[in-house]
C-alpha cells in the first residue's frame, strides 16, 4: 500500500466536483482532497475541512504590531530620552497613533501571507500529485478529486468505482 | 447585469483564458514595440543613475532649491508618485471588497503600477536628504547615541506609512501571483522556464485547503490594505497639514488629497491599460466596459478634488487672515499664476467631458485625457508646494524656484525607472490574473453559484 498515494478521478467543471465531493463525503470517506483552477466556495467544508485559523494569527499578529509601536514610541518618549518637542507634552500619545495603526497593518498583512504559506506546508515542490500527466491541466481547466490511501476506507478497485459512479471521466492511480 | 456587455466574451473556455494571458509570457518572441519601449525606458533610467550620481557627487546644491523654497521637484514629484500608486490598491482591495466584479482584469498590472510608482516615490524623499547614506537614522533602532528619531512628526509617520504601504502592497501581489506561476508553470515548455515558475509558485497544486485558506488570507490582506490606502496619502498631507504654512494649513487636506491620488491613479491606469490592450490583443479581457468604469471612478474623484480646491479658496477668503488672502492672491497673479490654471483646466474643466459617453467610449480620447489629468495632478502638488512656499511671511523672504537639469534629469529618470519596470513586467509575468479570470468566467458561465 506504501507505493501508492492515492487514487483521483478528474471531472469535467466545478459543479460535477462539487458534486462528487458531497457524493464521497457520504460514503464516509475523510482523507481526501479536491484540486482545482480557480477557489470553489463551498469545497474545502464539502470535503469535511475545518475552517483555518488564519483570522485568528492575523488578529493576534497586528494587536502584537500595535502595541509594539505604541510601546516603543512612549519608552522613546517618555523614558528614554524626554524631549518637550512643539510644546507637546512628553506622553502625547494622540501623536503615537498614526505610527501604531501602520504597525498593526504590518504585522497583520505580513502573518496573513506567511501563515497562509506556512499552514498550507509551502513550499513543497514535489507531490505525488504531479505524477499523473493530466494534473497539470489542475492550474488551468482540470478539476481532480483525491481519496488518499490512507483513508480507513480505502480499497483500490472499490474507490475507484466510488470515483466513476460520482461522474469522473477518468479515473488515475497515484503513485507516491 | 444582463443589459451589459459581457465582461469576458462568452465563447471563451478556463483553458482559452489560460492560453490567451499566459502566452504573452511564454512566447519566445519579443514584439518590436516591446523591444523598442524597453529601450526608451531603459535611457531614461541610466538619466536617472547620472542625476543620482551627479547627486551623490555634489550635494543637494545641484538642485534650485533655496530658502524660503526648500521643497521643490524632489516632494512634488514624491506626492506626485505615492498618488499615482493608490490606484492599484484601490483596485486590488477596495472594488475586491465591494465584490466589483470588473476589477479582475486590471488588477494585477494596477497593482504592479503601484509597486513601481511606490519604488520610484520613495526615491525622491530618500534623495533630498543630501546625505543619503544615513537614511537608516529614520528608523527607531537603538544606538550609542541614546537618540531616536522625532515620534510627533508627520514626517517620520510618513515614513512609516510609506515603507509599510510599500512592503504590503508586495505581499499582495506577490500572493496573488502564486497560483497564476503554477499555471505558467504547467504550461512552460522549457525545462528551465518550467523550474523557475515551479520555484516560484512554491509548488502550488490548487488543493482545496489550500484555496480556502489563500482565500482567507486575500481577503484579509484585502482587508487591511483598504484602510491602509487612505492612511498613507493621509500622512502625507499631514507632512503639509500639521504645519502652519498658508495653503498647507487645513483641514480639507487628508479627504483632498486621498480623492487626488486615486484620480491621479486611475488615470495612470488607463494610460496603461490603453496601450497595452491595443498591443498584446487583450481587448477580450480589459474590455470597453473596464475602460468606461475607469472613466466614471476619474470623473467622481476628479469632482472630489474640484470640491477641494472650493473649499482651499473659500477658507482663505473665509478666514479673513492676511496671508491666507495673500497666499490665493499669488495663485491667481502671482508669478506662477499660470500654472495654477492650468491645474484648473487640466483636473477640472476637461475631464467634465467624461460625463458624456460619447467621450468615455472614445479611446483615444481617454488615454489623451488620462495624460492630461497627470499631467493637472503634478502641477497640483507644484502649486500645494512651491508656490506656498515661495512667498514667506514677510516680502524681504520671498523668492523665486526654478528647477535645474538635474532635477529635471531625476523626474523624467524616475519615469524611466517605471516605464522599464512596467515593460520587464508585462512581458515576464502575466499581466492579468489568470486564475481570477477563470473563476470569473466560471461565475458567468453559471459553473459556480455564490448564493
Amino acid at each position: 500500500m506504501t507505493d501508492l498515494h492515492g487514487v483521483m478521478g478528474q471531472f469535467p467543471n466545478a459543479q460535477s466536483l462539487m458534486h462528487a465531493a458531497h457524493e464521497i463525503k457520504t460514503r464516509g470517506y475523510i482523507k481526501t482532497d479536491a484540486f482545482s483552477p480557480f477557489p470553489i466556495e463551498g469545497l474545502h467544508e464539502a470535503l469535511g475541512g475545518k475552517r483555518t485559523k488564519i483570522p485568528m494569527i492575523v488578529f493576534f499578529s497586528g494587536l502584537f504590531g500595535g502595541t509594539f509601536a505604541f510601546s516603543v514610541e512612549t519608552f522613546a518618549n517618555v523614558v528614554h530620552y524626554p524631549l518637550i518637542i512643539g510644546g507637546k507634552p512628553y506622553y502625547s500619545w494622540p501623536a503615537f497613533i498614526p505610527i501604531t495603526f501602520e504597525l498593526t497593518v504590518l504585522f497583520a498583512a505580513f502573518s496573513a501571507a506567511i501563515s497562509m504559506i506556512l499552514l498550507n506546508r509551502l513550499p513543497e515542490l514535489y507531490h505525488p500529485v504531479f505524477n499523473i500527466d493530466n494534473f497539470r491541466t489542475a492550474s488551468r481547466d482540470g478539476f481532480f478529486l483525491l481519496i488518499k490511501s490512507t483513508d480507513p476506507s480505502f480499497d483500490l478497485e472499490g474507490s475507484k468505482q466510488v470515483l466513476a459512479k460520482a461522474g469522473a471521466t477518468q479515473v488515475y492511480e497515484v503513485p507516491n | 447585469m444582463s443589459n451589459h456587455k459581457p465582461l469576458i466574451r462568452p465563447d471563451a473556455s478556463y483553458g482559452s483564458v489560460a492560453d490567451e494571458i499566459g502566452n504573452v509570457v511564454l512566447t519566445d518572441r519579443f514584439k518590436p514595440g516591446w523591444i523598442v519601449g524597453v529601450c526608451i525606458g531603459f535611457a531614461l533610467l541610466q538619466v536617472l543613475n547620472i542625476s543620482i550620481s551627479w547627486l551623490l557627487a555634489r550635494g543637494i546644491g545641484v538642485w534650485g532649491l533655496n530658502i524660503p523654497v526648500g521643497w521643490g521637484f524632489d516632494i512634488t514629484n514624491f506626492v506626485w508618485w505615492i498618488g499615482i500608486g493608490h490606484a492599484g490598491t484601490f483596485i486590488s482591495a477596495i472594488l475586491l471588497l465591494c465584490n466589483q466584479k470588473w476589477r479582475t482584469s486590471v488588477n494585477r498590472f494596477s497593482e504592479a503600477m503601484t509597486i513601481f510608482a511606490v519604488m520610484c516615490a520613495g526615491l525622491f524623499p530618500v534623495l533630498h536628504l543630501g546625505r543619503i547614506w544615513k537614511a537608516y537614522w529614520l528608523f527607531p533602532y537603538p544606538n550609542q547615541m541614546a537618540l531616536w528619531p522625532q515620534f510627533r512628526s508627520p514626517l517620520l509617520w510618513d515614513v512609516f506609512a510609506v515603507s509599510t504601504y510599500a512592503s504590503v502592497s508586495v505581499v499582495f501581489w506577490l500572493i496573488g501571483l502564486i497560483p497564476d506561476f503554477a499555471t505558467l508553470r504547467d504550461r512552460a515548455q522549457n525545462i528551465w522556464v518550467k523550474r523557475l515558475f515551479g520555484f516560484a509558485s512554491l509548488g502550488w497544486r490548487g488543493s482545496a485547503s489550500h484555496w480556502h485558506r489563500y482565500q482567507t488570507a486575500y481577503l484579509l490582506l484585502a482587508g487591511l490594505s483598504a484602510p491602509l490606502v487612505v492612511s498613507v496619502h493621509t500622512t502625507v498631507s499631514f507632512d503639509f497639514a500639521v504645519s502652519i504654512l498658508p495653503g498647507w494649513h487645513t483641514t480639507i487636506f487628508p479627504p483632498y488629497f486621498v480623492a487626488g491620488a486615486i484620480y491621479s491613479g486611475f488615470a495612470m491606469v488607463l494610460t496603461l491599460a490603453i496601450p497595452f490592450r491595443a498591443y498584446y490583443q487583450q481587448k477580450n479581457l480589459i474590455t470597453e466596459r473596464h475602460l468606461d468604469y475607469m472613466a466614471r471612478v476619474m470623473l467622481a474623484t476628479g469632482l472630489i478634488v474640484a470640491y477641494g480646491y472650493i473649499v482651499e479658496a473659500f477658507t482663505s477668503w473665509y478666514s479673513g487672515n492676511v496671508y491666507e488672502l495673500g497666499l490665493f492672491a499669488t495663485r491667481l497673479k502671482g508669478p506662477y499664476a499660470p500654472i495654477y490654471y492650468a491645474l484648473w483646466l487640466c483636473n477640472i474643466i476637461l475631464p467634465q467631458l467624461l460625463w458624456f459617453k460619447k467621450y468615455r467610449s472614445n479611446t483615444i480620447f481617454l488615454f489623451i485625457i488620462s495624460l492630461v489629468i497627470n499631467t493637472g495632478m503634478w502641477f497640483e502638488r507644484f502649486v500645494i508646494i512651491v508656490l506656498s512656499l515661495h512667498r514667506d511671511f514677510i516680502p524681504s523672504s520671498w523668492g523665486m524656484y526654478y528647477p535645474t537639469k538635474w532635477e529635471i534629469g531625476l523626474f523624467l529618470g524616475s519615469m524611466g525607472l517605471f516605464v522599464t519596470l512596467f515593460f520587464l513586467f508585462i512581458r515576464f509575468l502575466p499581466a492579468i490574473s489568470i486564475f481570477e479570470t477563470i473563476e470569473l468566467l466560471a461565475e458567468e458561465k453559471g459553473d459556480l453559484k455564490h448564493d
